[in-house]
């Protein structure tokens, strides 16, 4: 058997990812997420008299921390494999995978483990969205002014 | 000559750690269990590290020997440079080997002990292979464990240590041959789908082994592949078929007898422990098993070759046993 019929025998053989069912899945919880924000949102500027600039970077330091903390206790890993990206794609996702390499690497010395590894994969969220946002603002600029 | 038979070499006994996952699992009987990953030590390595040495102390306790009465300490696992077997090893006067052939580093432990112990050899050998679940998860699955979703052929690595006495002296476990296999790309590149990548490679080690002994799969009354998962074992059953035109019916994949379907573990167990675990607690306890064959597959995936987008080679090994009386 060559190379592309083993392909091909191993594609028959390997169950589908049931692609339409996982992102319906994360649309919805990665969608309660947000909803959930919004409602802090509304509580600290009614409640609390935070102007809504000030009330967004309260939800995203609590959305991290919940995130962060729920690694640290354990739960994350089991609800990402449920509910697939839905926890990811949030900023919970990005907090998770902060905490993930700080617990990975704590051990093996602040710089050359903690230090080294803190932005493991989340270094590449960072440079890639840096630079669509860089992008992104030139072409606003172009077009808006 | 892939293949080997020997003439006096036995199984003594066997000894097993396994992690708090595993305890609850379908294995009974287990020797020892641990609460938690850590096993009172400090990070998950020096806890594998542990484990090792429990292991060696529990065997050489229970069967009343002493460090000088081993002859070689041969062990095999998943951590860079072997790190974890070295640093258990430099704890005992053994004269000692590491092995690696990733998930058949336990098979390939046994084939060297084996050959060195045959005929007038030397006398005893404890052969050793370990895998801690966040260990190598650590150095082989990255990104995953920080948030990529598992996709249904992943593979979950066993948390344990296995371990057994080679000897010279009659047992009722005997070590009749062996195949040692080839390095097999068959082209896959998807780290995430283990089961794809080795499963030429059990195939091609299978084969060599029933050419050079001149016999069928039928001979045997359980042939025991180390870590295909529940994909992989469906691929290797039916590679054999339309490659070979072999039907095989007495096939067990030690991926599946570890975990229930509860523990949420997707295509089964991984690790070199898996086909140890699943021999010594299971078949060899089974009275139906008379004639063994065990394959112990290895993917022998570097993280880094496999960020280079290079297929993935694998590798398989064989052992032959008997149970006797």
């Amino acid at each position: 058997m060559n190379q592309d019929e083993y392909k091909k025998l191993v594609d028959e053989l390997t169950p589908k990812e049931n692609k339409l069912k996982n992102a319906l899945v994360a649309f919805l919880v990665g969608g309660l997420i947000g909803f959930v924000g919004e409602v802090i949102i509304h509580i600290l500027t009614s409640s609390f008299g935070l102007e809504s600039i000030e009330a967004y970077t309260w939800l995203c330091i609590l959305l991290i921390f919940v995130g962060s903390f729920l690694t640290a206790l354990g739960f994350f890993d089991n609800w990402v494999t449920r509910v697939k990206a839905g926890l990811i794609v949030p900023t919970t996702g990005f907090a998770h995978s902060i905490t993930s390499s700080a617990l990975d690497y704590k051990k093996e010395g602040l710089i050359t483990g903690l230090g080294a590894n803190f932005f493991k994969l989340a270094g590449s969220v960072l440079l890639y969205g840096i630079i669509a946002a860089f992008f992104l603002s030139i072409v606003g600029v172009i077009f808006y002014g | 000559m892939d293949s080997i038979k020997f003439s006096n070499v036995y199984v003594k006994d066997s000894f097993s750690v396994v992690g708090p996952l595993e305890s609850e699992g379908q294995i009974k009987n287990l020797h020892l269990t641990m609460d938690d990953y850590y096993y009172h030590e400090k990070t998950f390595e020096q806890a594998e590290i542990k484990m090792q040495r429990v292991v060696i102390d529990n065997l050489l306790l229970r069967n009343k020997l002493l460090e000088s009465d081993i002859d070689y300490l041969i062990s095999g696992e998943l951590s860079n440079q072997l790190a974890i077997s070295s640093y258990a090893a430099k704890n005992y006067r053994i004269p000692f080997l590491g092995v690696y052939s990733a998930c058949a580093s336990f098979v390939e432990g046994m084939i060297f002990g084996s050959k060195l112990l045959d005929g007038r050899g030397s006398r005893k050998a404890i052969v050793l292979s370990s895998s801690h679940n966040l260990n190598a998860e650590k150095q082989f699955r990255f990104p995953i464990e920080y948030g990529a979703p598992k996709p249904k052929t992943t593979t979950f690595t066993a948390t344990a240590c296995v371990g057994s006495i080679l000897t010279r002296d009659n047992t009722n476990l005997k070590v009749e041959g062996a195949t040692v296999g080839t390095v097999i790309d068959l082209g896959c590149k998807d780290a995430t789908h283990m089961g794809a990548v080795m499963a030429p490679a059990a195939a091609q080690v299978l084969m060599q082994h029933l050419n050079d002994f001149r016999r069928t799969v039928d001979y045997y009354d359980v042939i025991l592949t180390g870590d295909l998962g529940s994909v992989g074992a469906t691929i290797f059953r039916e590679y054999l078929k339309r490659s070979y035109g072999i039907k095989i019916k007495n096939h067990v994949d030690a991926a599946k007898e570890i975990y229930l379907d509860s523990q949420d573990v997707y295509a089964g167990a991984s690790g070199p422990t898996a086909l140890p675990l699943v021999l010594f607690h299971k078949i060899v306890k089974n009275n139906r098993f008379k004639k063994i064959l065990i394959i112990g597959t290895g993917s022998l995936h570097s993280p880094t070759l496999v960020n280079q987008k290079i297929t993935i080679p694998a590798i398989a090994h064989a052992i032959s046993l008997e149970v006797l009386k």
